[in-house]
């Protein structure tokens, strides 16, 4: 015990604590976000549903904003989430259906293709970030890159409507003007949240894939053509 | 017996260490992190080169450290390359030099992923999308997302069954030959994938309607494409008796021509009247949705 004393010297406001070896150290060690947390676990169970979804739904809406804003907020990278990549996606592979699902020959992607250009392309674009030393988690990024196809699906439902209102040469260079603003416009908001996490001299590498990404679904989103006004 | 704990291996059993691993010129801690791993494999086997013991001393100044292959690590080391190395490579490709072999000069033991895979990825849909435009241009306008499929699997197996077959055999002819030169199978799939990178602008190219540009461009490309592979590979094979030699170098080349040709034909072809104007005997393996040949 002295030389504890000795030793505790630098310490010595504390040295008439001590704690005997036959009592019991009992308490809560609990971080102070702890108990609400465990509060609010319990009571999510008691609040109406219409909550529960409302609170999920603002969140992928908040997030939502900051694609069309982007600015250097890291919203979207702490609370990830797939909900919005999934509805957005859904969304964009329903609106590129032109009605050709019985011949196979011709058409535009069907929507198992669609689907599987997103979701593929994404794990595969965050492996090669991830292998080039990125720092951000997997379901950080593919969180990113879903949502940041929200500018895209915006453009594919402005062509629909372009392509029922005036179909013809003005259409299309209508077309070509906001799919090509959409398709930077992605690729920008992807890239103000990617590029942070990668070192200096590897950006281009990672930003790549990512502008291919973007656009060979800007690609698919112009290239839609309904079967009724295709020329035979 | 003591193979628990890593920290003290280093100190205390290195005896034992350098009975077991006889290749090993010193120790370090990540052969001994392998060793403790991976008992009885041998997780390098893609790349020891039976004629190089310098990689030794490539692991032990700490430039590439091995891991088991079911480690992420494992495949980081694969992509350990920066910006300008890409661009150095790509351009190396494009420009082939007589005295510059291309996996001594520009890949220098560094053989990377990234280059081959991306680059297949968009030759797969810079070919998609040219062929779409310029079927366009020709009055059809039929997208077809089906020839994605089919430009993929035609161009990724050309840049990895092909070089496995290569690397196969080269690895065969080394068990007869004693060879100064040996390549691994990463160094080769990375030749392959850079010597693709000359058909992008090519097939970006082929988008004028005009008959003999298409041509003329896929000749260019092709050569460009095939000389790289003919002088990465001559140095490995002229050792080798002449008729063997001669033989691969012709299969190099023959299949970077089948590649070009086909890709030209199936996506490219305009439409005639009697039929496709001159059919390989390998487009008929292909599937007979090809409408328009």
């Amino acid at each position: 015990m002295a030389a504890e004393e000795e030793a505790s010297r630098p310490f010595a406001g504390l040295s008439d604590v001590s704690i005997s070896e036959d009592i019991p150290v009992e308490g809560d060690i609990s971080v102070p976000v702890g108990p609400s947390r465990t509060d609010e676990e319990f009571s999510t169970l008691d609040e109406p549903v219409k909550e529960t979804i409302l609170r999920d739904l603002r969140a992928v809406g908040n997030k939502f904003i900051h694609v069309l804003y982007p600015r250097r907020s890291s919203a979207l990278l702490r609370d990830w989430d797939l909900w919005g990549p999934l509805l957005l996606c859904v969304t964009l592979a329903l609106l590129l259906q032109d009605g050709t699902a019985d011949s196979d020959l011709e058409g535009g992607p069907q929507f198992a293709e669609v689907f599987v250009v997103v979701w593929f392309g994404s794990i595969i674009i965050t492996l090669n970030s991830k292998l080039l030393g990125g720092t951000l988690s997997f379901f950080q990024s593919l969180c990113v890159l879903g949502y940041c196809i929200l500018p895209l699906t915006v453009a594919m439902v402005v062509c629909r409507v372009v392509l029922l209102a005036a179909p013809g040469t003005v259409s299309f260079v209508v077309r070509l003007v906001v799919v090509t603003a959409s398709f930077g416009w992605s690729t920008f908001a992807s890239t103000a949240f990617l590029s942070d996490s990668q070192p200096a001299n590897r950006r281009a590498l990672v930003v790549y894939p990512v502008f291919l990404f973007y656009f060979v679904i800007g690609w698919m989103v112009l290239t839609y053509f309904p079967v009724k006004n295709r020329q035979p | 017996p003591a193979m628990f704990s890593p920290f003290t291996l280093e100190f205390e059993d290195e005896g034992n260490l350098l009975d077991t691993n006889r290749d090993a010129t010193t120790i370090n801690i990540e052969d001994v992190k392998r060793q403790t791993k991976a008992a009885g494999f041998d997780p390098d086997a893609d790349d020891e080169y039976p004629a190089r013991s310098d990689d030794r001393e490539e692991l032990l100044s700490g430039q590439k450290k091995s891991a088991p292959f079911w480690t992420f690590e494992y495949y980081q080391k694969f992509f350990d390359i920066e910006t300008h190395h890409v661009k150095e490579r790509i351009l190396g490709s494009l420009l082939p030099w007589p005295r510059k072999n291309f996996i001594q000069f520009y890949l220098r033991k560094n053989p990377d992923v990234y280059g081959p895979f991306w680059i297949c990825t968009t030759l797969v849909f810079a070919v998609f999308i040219s062929g779409n435009i310029s079927n366009f241009m020709n009055g059809k306008y039929n997208p077809q997302f089906r020839k994605v499929t089919i430009a993929a699997t035609m161009i990724f197996s050309y840049a990895w069954f092909v070089p496995l077959a290569l690397w196969g055999f080269l690895l065969w002819r080394n068990n007869k030959i004693l060879n100064l030169v040996s390549y691994s199978f990463m160094e080769i799939v990375c030749v392959y994938g850079y010597s693709l990178s000359v058909y992008i602008p090519a097939v970006v190219l082929c988008i004028v309607p005009l008959e003999w540009l298409k041509w003329v461009t896929m000749v260019v490309a092709f050569g460009l494409s095939g000389s790289v592979l003919v002088m990465t590979f001559w140095p490995a094979l002229k050792e080798d008796h002449p008729r063997v030699a001669m033989a691969t170098v012709s299969a190099i080349v023959l299949l970077d021509v089948l590649l070009a040709v086909v890709c030209k034909m199936y996506f490219f072809s305009t439409p005639q009247p009697s039929g496709a104007p001159v059919a390989p005997p390998t487009a008929g393996q292909l599937k007979a949705n090809t409408s328009s040949s």
